[in-house]
């Protein structure tokens, strides 16, 4: 509000590099590569600076920039953060320059690898903050089409197939989703989420969209807004993604370069969830109480059978994939909770604040372990020639203590331990599902026990028993690969013992979240 | 001021039937300065008759008078919008036919005539005249296919006449039928608007002279001519014909019949919108399957020219301005498409057949032509940014109102589209095969400059008009609000 352009230089940052890169001739890797890192650090320097203008204490978006763009369809320039906002564009801002460290191994094409990777930035960061509906659909489009052709190009062998299915697949989400919200912008004239939040809440959405109804007579009157609340649905859920709309995730993960997929499962999955709290919740708080059980339901079945899919899985980025959605089933386990009761009651408020905090957390928290994890699979993948299959290592330990400490410790993380980051999130979870969610969140318990035993198969069979005599020269981390790690790893264990620091910033944003959930 | 697009076009043409045969390079330099004086006359007009979109009288003479025939060119922001397209498409169609030696002064002559016709057709307000530009702008374009064309250019080339000459002759049926209804006294589109048709009339007439120019825009089942013209039709031609000459059959449509017969309209507009639907997901599946190049385009235009007229049908304000815009907007990103399939790829690649060129890695070879091809793939499949978006949102937001099933169908369209887009795009340029073993293949010659400086040219609109579609949603919205528009708006939900 201070007339500082904040969040437009943070999104345009990226975008800049993307284009300057983009002219940068190929021959030029190390150029590029060091103007790749220096626009992401530019973009970590604006996420730090947002984080430390923010004031924790307001409840309404800050750093708002409005202006008009197309006035007959209610398109406006219009960006602001919250907590949500924050952490996410931190997320984002964190895993970037991290991302293009680890890339290393591409040599091919590299200042467009770059562009393409801040390409992608831009998106996530212009999704992150737009407040307005044409301007936030304009990133999350947009954000496909770099990562389309970073696996495309840079990808495995089944890459095509992967981008393909991967483009393709969002777009069914998109566009179902774009409809709904075109259905909603006739009902409503405006394209504004918080406006179009305030509707939602008050009902006045629903009322709005009833009265459509008279063009499409073979439907009820409850059932228009249904109708639209599922297009919506099937967006974020192709996105999160919450089975059975998982089907494209593990093969782009899989064949992705893992710089991208460090970026695919650390943020951009976190599109998704941001979704169903900026927008699918505020704004159908009636609807998806209706369905609530059978969506309860479907984020059991996300968590648990994730989890078994992943134990079955030989090869280490397929494992790291599923147990990414495993991860993200827990957020909407916690979304879907804090809807099941209406009502002011104190001890339901504490509960909802409880789990919407813990939902935030893991998103920040599995944003930074998964693309660790990923970035470890990564290293190993570099060392071995291409191969990822579990079993085709073992005893690696002795060889690479080292690299196996580092690697534990995200794993630990990745799993829950207590005293790293990941503990946190899901105990809160857990914590604020459970009274108001009961034998969802009793099922779900079986995740974390699957999640446990194949993240320690995985230790056990990479690292643990006979050295492969293969291996037997395989090189410990690089001084180099370690302090791409090592911040990161600092920062798992620093929000492990203090998650006070993230949890003071979004304290405001969550609970008028778990306010707003009591009508 | 406008008046002089159609005059410097015919111009055009007399100056470059006056050079001698073998002065190729000047009969060019000639087009293309017809061409763009065509464009700057339109970017000035359009400075000039002010951005409100509301209607200018820019000539009117008697010229028949005991018919009531004038000689009546005007212009509202429709109209200011079509010929902005023109001018455009027309610049960017002769730098992408730089390398035309065969019969280049007949080859420009008949360019520019069918450039001058068009220019006429979006200009005239008496309908007798703008019947004459029609059928202008029909002539040429059997030539310019029969004699320069490709694949199959005389089936071609007579199946697209053959249409356009029985989508005019129900026109010219429908027209006359309704001059002389109206009293025989005026041709003058304003008056003849004003006139209270009977609705026994109006229910034979309007799907006569609808459906008549809409053959030319790609209706469904009345498309057939479309993909087979754009195939076997040169560059320049398939990119007016896509560009331009597909917008004449929406805009007539548009302008005469639905103006004229708007009882005919209301009873018709299902039928017609559910015709438009089959058009936008069919087109997109049938270019799923296709295995040429150019088909994969052309009927991609019958998939978004279903846009057109679904927005149409839809009678309401965001409706109409995205049918509008839609056909300003596939007029540059299809002509784009064409330009990189016939232009870009085919004369250095000799084939279109995607097996083939997968084997080709055209996109290490032309990484321009590549570039290029995604950006308009991008765009033409809808994404956010580029002006294919903007126009579809409003053709679906108005289509939400009028038929709620038909805009999920539309898309379903949308995403096939983005599937076969990427088909072709992985085919044609990053084949798995070719990556494999490149340097297998000769080295093609490299992108010249006029293709690089029009297709420069077509992406800025493409994401300017995306980024910012205002410039032209002003000059749009207004002109349904002129009189002519008074039937029309009585029956829709303004």
């Amino acid at each position: 509000m201070n007339g500082f352009p904040l969040i437009t230089l943070l999104t345009a940052t990226p975008l800049a590099g993307a284009l300057v890169l983009a002219a940068i001739p190929e021959g030029r890797k190390q150029l590029a590569r060091g103007l790749g890192l220096a626009f992401a650090a530019a973009g970590l320097f604006w996420a730090v600076l947002l984080w430390a203008k923010f004031d924790s204490s307001a409840t309404a978006p800050q750093f708002q920039e409005r202006h008009v763009w197309i006035p007959t369809i209610g398109a406006e320039y219009f960006v602001g953060a919250d907590g949500l906002s924050l952490l996410m564009v931190l997320l984002a801002a964190v895993v970037t320059p991290i991302a293009l460290l680890a890339s290393r191994s591409i040599r091919e094409r590299v200042p467009l690898y770059q562009s393409f990777t801040l390409f992608l930035q831009a998106g996530l960061f212009g999704t992150f903050t737009a407040l307005n509906f044409f301007h936030w659909f304009i990133f999350w489009e947009l954000s496909l089409v770099p990562a389309f052709f970073l696996i495309k190009f840079w990808g495995g062998p089944n890459r095509s197939a992967a981008a393909t299915q991967f483009f393709v697949y969002t777009m069914v989400g998109s566009v179902a989703m774009l409809l709904s919200f075109l259905a909603i912008f006739w009902a409503t004239k405006s394209f504004d989420f918080l406006e179009l939040a305030e509707k939602g809440r008050s009902g006045e959405l629903a009322a709005l969209l009833n009265v459509r109804i008279d063009g499409w007579p073979d439907l009820t009157r409850r059932e228009f807004p249904l109708v639209i609340f599922a297009g919506v649905f099937l967006g974020f859920a192709v996105k999160v993604p919450l089975i059975p709309f998982h089907t494209w995730l593990p093969t782009a993960y899989s064949e992705a370069p893992t710089g991208t997929t460090m970026l695919l499962t650390g943020v951009m999955s976190k599109m998704g969830v941001y979704g169903f709290l900026r927008i699918l919740v505020p704004m159908f708080p009636e609807q998806m109480r209706i369905v609530l059980t059978p969506l309860l339901w479907l984020a059991v079945a996300t968590i648990v059978l994730s989890a078994c899919a992943a134990f079955a899985q030989k090869d280490l980025k397929r494992v790291f994939a599923y147990s990414s959605i495993n991860h993200l089933g827990y957020c909407l386990l916690g979304i879907f909770a804090c809807l099941k009761y209406t009502g002011g009651d104190a001890t339901w408020s504490l509960q909802r604040s409880a789990a919407l905090n813990g939902v935030l957390l893991q998103m920040f928290n599995h944003g930074l372990t998964a693309s660790l994890l990923f970035c470890f699979a990564g290293f190993l993948e570099e060392r071995g020639g291409g191969l990822r299959g579990i079993d085709q290592f073992g005893g690696l330990r002795k060889v690479a203590p080292i690299f196996c400490g580092l690697m534990g410790i995200s794993v630990f993380a990745s799993l829950g331990l207590p005293g790293l980051n990941g503990f946190v999130g899901e105990f809160l979870i857990f914590k604020g599902a459970f009274p108001q969610a009961t034998w969802a969140t009793a099922l779900s318990v079986i995740g974390l026990l699957v999640t446990a035993v194949f993240l320690l198969t995985v230790m056990q069979r990479v690292w643990n028993g006979p050295l492969n005599e293969r291996w037997a020269l395989l090189p410990d981390l690089t001084w180099r690969e370690r302090w791409i790690v090592l911040p990161a790893t600092a920062l798992m264990f620093l929000l492990g013992i203090y998650p006070q620091l993230v949890i003071g910033k979004i304290n405001a944003t969550v609970m008028l979240m778990a306010d707003q959930l009591k009508f | 001021m406008l008046a002089w697009t159609v005059y410097i076009s015919f111009i055009g043409v007399l100056a470059v039937l006056c050079l001698p045969e073998r002065m190729v390079r000047a009969t060019r330099a000639v087009a293309l300065v017809a061409a763009l004086a065509g464009l700057g006359l339109a970017v000035a007009g359009i400075a000039r008759h002010g951005l409100d979109g509301s209607m200018t009288t820019i000539v009117k003479h008697v010229w028949v008078r005991g018919l009531g025939i004038d000689y009546y060119l005007g212009a509202d922001g429709i109209s200011l919008v079509l010929v902005l397209l023109t001018g455009i498409a027309a610049t960017a169609g002769i730098l992408f036919s730089w390398n035309i030696e065969h019969r280049a002064k007949e080859f420009f002559a008949f360019y520019l005539a069918l450039i001058g016709g068009v220019y006429g057709v979006f200009l005239s307000f008496d309908l007798f005249l703008l019947f004459v530009f029609y059928e202008l702008a029909i002539i040429p374009k059997y030539f310019l296919i029969a004699i320069w064309g490709s694949t199959n250019r005389e089936y071609g080339a007579m199946k697209l006449a053959l249409y356009s000459f029985i989508g005019s002759a129900m026109v010219l049926l429908g027209i006359v039928a309704a001059y002389v209804v109206a009293g025989s006294r005026t041709m003058d589109l304003f008056e003849l608007a004003k006139y209270p048709f009977p609705e026994s009339f109006q229910f034979w007439a309007f799907p006569l002279v609808f459906v008549g120019f809409a053959i030319l825009a790609g209706l469904w089942p009345f498309h057939t001519w479309a993909p087979g013209g754009h195939v076997a039709a040169p560059t320049a031609a398939s990119m007016l014909l896509a560009g331009v000459v597909m917008k004449l059959g929406a805009y007539g449509a548009l302008r005469v019949a639905m103006t004229l017969f708007p009882q005919g309209l209301a009873i018709w507009r299902d039928t017609i919108a559910l015709l438009a639907v089959v058009g936008i997901v069919y087109g997109a599946l049938v270019a799923l399957v296709q295995t040429d190049f150019k088909f994969v385009i052309g009927y991609s235009s019958v998939s978004h020219m279903g846009f057109v007229l679904l927005g149409l049908m839809t009678i309401n304000a965001v409706g109409l301005s995205g049918a509008v815009l839609q056909m300003f907007s596939h007029g540059i990103i299809a002509g784009l498409l064409f330009a990189v399939v016939g232009r870009m790829v085919y004369d250095r690649a000799h084939t279109r057949d995607l097996g083939a060129l997968e084997e080709m890695g055209l996109g290490r070879a032309l990484p321009f032509a590549a570039v290029t091809f995604a950006v308009a793939g991008f765009a033409s499949m809808g994404l956010p940014g580029f002006s294919g978006f903007v126009a579809e949102l409003q053709v679906l937001i108005g289509a939400w109102y009028a038929f709620p099933t038909f805009a999920a169908l539309a898309g379903l369209g949308i995403v096939i589209g983005a599937a076969y887009t990427l088909r072709a795009l992985q085919k044609a340029f990053y084949g798995e095969v070719a990556e494999s073993r490149s340097g297998a293949h000769p080295p093609l010659p490299p992108i010249t400059l006029p293709e690089k400086i029009g297709a420069i040219m077509l992406v800025t609109v493409a994401v300017v008009v995306g980024l910012y579609p205002k410039l032209l949603l002003d000059l749009i919205g207004p002109s349904f609000y002129s009189p002519l528009f008074d039937g029309l708006r009585a029956k829709g939900a303004f």
